[in-house]
């Protein structure tokens, strides 16, 4: 598919593949809406279902029943009218609802009369001596290799930090036939004490007897030892980790400590956000249809705020029939209180998990000269000196220090800069905010930012 | 430090730098790269230090590389292509590639 | 009396402020710092960055010559900073252009330098037309489509950002108190000393500098003074790094020392911080792509919009209150060009309680009363 093939407008513009997107595409393509679903990735599924169109994994339990599930929900959307394209990276979005696509090195815009923002999420910031390492890897990044190209660790690899991904992760990897040396569990024991008042919820809902069974298996066949203090050592690579002191060799780190809301397009296309205190990071402030404060912009999935694929789906069909209702009130949908049921019973054990896997303080506000900035390479202690000479919020704080300047956009440094000043000024993130993000939100080149459309007075305010 | 499950998918063979690697049909760039064992896909340009691809997923802009002489393209989203020419990168871009 | 808690309050946190501010500090003032937060709406933190001198002056001549004397003082300004702090902003002067992408475009450039050079009273400076050829001998990389330009060894461009950071890190090390969030609402004169209200309490001080930017029109009437203000918005694209290619900065684009690409010099009436408006981001891209056809493939990281602070008429204000002494406006468009001026003439003038008319009268605010009798 071509920019070029594209309409200039449709009826609900969805963006991202993964299963809020798609539930969102074949809800409202079924219902009769002119409806295209963009993802940058080859082929659909997020993260959570990647590979699910073309896996190469064929012993099904490697990857197991949860991820095999996603291959139904491609396929409902696939025959549902939607128009999926793939490969089209979407690198702007404003209040008007105009949507700017780059689709094999061509940029176009388009009109939408809705847009759900279904980006998902990705990992939190690790912030850790030599994480930016070679040999050092998220979690998920390990995940992704393994669903969409069949590749496991080989060598000596280490997994560290918390979170139910992680345990998942060491499972698939073991199933695999991979080895770990070890995996390193930053969880705390306060954690738990916290997370006891939510354990009867969490009893009932769908990932107790799961998770269970996933820890067990894990813990059989790993060695797990706990740690609190982290770091990658080399200084061309990874050649060993060290865990409070401890030296492993690896030439493999995988780090993870729970996933976070992708909230850079959101952000910049004006959607408010608020600091949600038990999942430690920016949500989109949502009504219960998963609009936002923009009129026309939803944010479904786990862009919402962290609840997990199944979950995802359920709020991508709620945001979907919402945009039905409003574009087309005749057309025939389902009754989304179906859909509210099914996201609470998903969303129930939710509070204990957060509580149970709250990254600790340690691994989130860094110290010293650990890179807080991948990109511009800027470390936790420039960023506190420089919170301390008074700069107050990460806007500011960027134009000191350019951290969050470079390509990445502050994805990986964002709620790290955002906790740093809030520690060293002795407020609340909240209070502190986050980076104002601006378009492109993904990188596009001159020659296509400079071939969409210019009226007379957009050049007449350059050309003198 | 990645080795491939099984024996799925058509191979084909791309060069990183001039050496050819072989890759498999779905893979991306820097998967192709990961299992052809190259430790570092670029060195930044801040500091110089060796980077490799860290989040596969889009976000993270470390696997970036020179892609049939088209620079800071993101390795993890290229799909791999029989006799496409990797380049890792030195530094800052060069104006013009 | 109470003593005030300030020699001088510097109301506004920008780079007008903070050079003020550093300047008042050098002379031996007790200096407060009052800005607003890491929302304020700041020229400085979306400004090109160019120590710019050609085609300045056009409507009012003696700002020609006052931004030479800036342009002048500057090497000397960023080298006391880099003693002072170890921080280098980058300021070099390896003269500027304005390229031509038409030959109406090229004519009228050619007509603003003649009116320009024309007028009474107009400092005498070179500036050179150029054709496409003269401009390629020293931009080799310009495209077909340039079909000139102009070009004056006295321009230059710095690290504007980095300049922002020095000086509040100068400030910091000289023990200027630097109040952010503590936006001023109200200022009084009682008892020989000033009382600036914030929603943190009041502070006092002996003397107040206005360096507010557009704010100034809101805050200059309380001390018997105005600031008529027109703000309007301008838009910067940047691209990735780059290795360097291009040793001169132009006036709507340039490489900075850290390789990055920016173009700019946008102009709207729009003064909405938060929007932004695609086409003109695209035009801004589009005419660097015909200048620099090597920028095709470069990939822009961010685009932004920032609004200018813009007297009505475009020149800078400075002035003393006679109904309030001690009060001064510090308000302009150009803080980056003027900041050397702003530290090491404006700051003294006010520590000394006057300015120096033979420096500073075009610059009165009065001249609006005129030009409406007139």
């Amino acid at each position: 598919m071509n920019a070029a093939d594209l309409a200039p407008s449709y009826d609900l513009v969805v963006i991202g593949g993964g299963p809020a997107g798609l539930a969102a595409a074949a809800t409202a393509a079924r219902a009769g809406l002119a409806t295209v679903l963009f993802d940058e990735n080859p082929g659909v599924g997020g993260q959570i279902y990647r590979g699910i169109t073309a896996n190469p994994v064929r012993n099904r339990a490697i990857l197991g029943d949860d991820y095999w599930a996603g291959a139904a929900l491609a396929t409902e959307t696939k025959n549902s009218g939607a128009l999926i394209v793939t490969g089209a990276t979407v690198w702007s979005l404003d209040r008007t609802l105009t949507v700017g696509i780059s689709i094999a090195g061509q940029a176009r815009l388009l009109q939408a009369k809705r847009v759900i923002i279904a980006t998902g999420s990705l990992e939190r910031p690790f912030p850790i001596p030599g994480w930016t390492l070679p040999g050092v890897m998220t979690a998920g990044g390990a995940q992704t290799l393994l669903k969409a190209q069949g590749l496991v660790p080989s060598g000596r690899t280490v997994m560290a930090g918390s979170g139910p991904l992680l345990w998942l992760l060491a499972a698939q990897i073991l199933r695999a036939g991979g080895k770990l040396e070890a995996i390193v569990d930053t969880g705390s024991k306060a954690n738990w004490l916290r997370a006891a008042m939510y354990l009867p919820d969490f009893l009932l809902s769908p990932y107790f007897k799961k998770g269970l069974a996933l820890l067990r298996e894990v813990k059989a066949k790993a060695l797990i030892i706990p740690g609190r203090q982290i770091a990658a050592i080399g200084t061309d690579k990874l050649r060993e980790v060290d865990v409070d002191g401890r030296r492993l060799p690896a030439d493999l780190l995988l780090l993870h400590q729970g996933v976070v809301p992708n909230v850079n397009l959101a952000n910049a296309a004006g959607v408010a956000h608020r600091w949600d205190k038990r999942q430690l990071c920016f949500v989109p402030l949502l009504d219960q249809d998963f609009q936002s404060s923009v009129p026309g912009i939803a944010v479904a999935g786990d862009g919402a705020g962290i609840a997990g694929g199944t979950a995802a789906a359920e709020r991508g069909r709620i945001a979907a029939i919402a945009a039905v209702r409003a574009l087309k009130p005749g057309a025939n949908v389902p009754d989304p209180q179906t859909a509210r049921q099914r996201l609470q019973q998903e969303e129930l054990g939710r509070a204990f998990l957060d509580e149970l896997y709250r990254p600790i303080e340690a691994l989130r506000q860094p110290e010293g000269d650990t890179i807080a900035c991948r990109c511009e390479e800027v470390t936790a202690q420039q960023i506190r000196e420089t919170a301390r000479l008074g700069c107050e919020g990460p806007n500011q704080m960027k134009a000191f220090l350019r951290c969050g300047m470079g390509p990445c956009q502050g994805r990986l440094c964002g709620l790290t800069v955002t906790e740093l000043i809030a520690n060293e000024r002795g407020t609340t993130p909240d209070e502190v905010g986050y980076y104002r993000l601006r378009p492109p939100v993904k990188p596009i080149t001159l020659a296509e930012l400079a071939s969409i459309p210019i009226s007379e007075a957009e050049r007449k305010a350059v050309e003198r | 430090m990645f080795k491939r499950l099984g024996d799925t998918g058509a191979t084909l063979t791309l060069s990183v730098d001039g050496k050819p690697i072989r890759a498999r049909i779905g893979d991306t760039v820097a998967s192709a790269m990961l299992h052809a064992g190259i430790d570092h896909c670029r060195t930044t340009p801040v500091s110089g230090a060796p980077r490799a691809p860290y989040c596969l997923m889009g976000v993270c802009f470390e696997c970036l590389v020179t892609v049939d002489g088209v620079g800071s393209r993101q390795g993890c989203l290229v799909p791999v292509r029989e006799g496409m020419k990797i380049e890792t990168q030195i530094g800052k871009r060069e104006a013009g590639r | 009396m109470m003593a005030a808690d300030y020699d001088v309050a510097v109301v506004g946190g920008g780079l007008v402020g903070v050079a003020t501010a550093w300047g008042l500090s050098r002379e031996g003032l007790k200096v407060v710092v009052l800005d607003e937060g890491d929302r304020a709406v700041r020229a400085s933190r979306g400004n090109f960055a160019l120590v710019w001198v050609q085609s300045k002056g056009l409507g009012l001549a003696p700002y020609a010559g006052w931004t030479i004397r800036s342009s002048n003082a500057w090497s000397g300004f960023s080298d006391l900073l880099k003693q002072e702090t170890g921080l280098d902003v980058c300021f070099q002067r390896p003269g500027g252009f304005t390229l031509a992408l038409s030959e109406r475009e090229l004519e009228n450039r050619a007509a603003t330098l003649k009116r320009l050079r024309e007028q009474p009273g107009m400092v005498d400076y070179k500036i050179d037309m150029l054709d496409h050829d003269q401009v390629k001998r020293m931009l080799p990389d310009i495209g077909p489509e340039v079909v000139g330009g102009s070009y004056c060894a006295l321009d230059g461009h710095v690290n504007s950002l980095r300049l922002f950071r020095t000086l509040h890190g100068a400030l910091n090390a000289r023990g200027v108190t630097y109040l952010p969030s503590h936006r001023v609402d109200n200022i009084t004169r009682e008892g020989g000393e000033f009382q600036l209200a914030t929603p943190h309490g009041t502070i006092t001080a002996g003397k107040v500098a206005l360096a507010a930017g557009n704010a100034n029109m809101r805050l200059a009437p309380m001390v018997g003074l105005e600031c008529p203000m027109k703000p309007e918005r301008g838009q910067i694209v940047v691209t990735e790094r780059l290795r360097p290619f291009l040793n001169h900065p132009v006036v709507t684009l340039r490489q900075t020392d850290e390789g990055t690409v920016m173009m700019g010099d946008s102009k709207e009436e729009s003064i909405d911080p938060t929007g932004l408006t695609l086409g003109v981001s695209a035009t801004e891209a589009s005419r660097a792509v015909r200048m620099f056809p090597l920028l095709k493939s470069a990939n822009v990281v961010r685009t932004w919009s920032a609004i200018r602070v813009m007297t009505q008429d475009g020149f800078p204000i400075y002035d003393e209150s006679e109904t309030h002494p001690g009060a001064f406006t510090v308000c302009c468009h150009s803080g980056v060009t003027l900041a050397a001026n702003h530290a090491l003439t404006v700051a003294p003038m006010i520590a000394r309680g006057t300015l120096d008319k033979s420096l500073v009268a075009p610059f009165s605010a009065r001249r609006f009363h005129v030009q409406a009798a007139g």
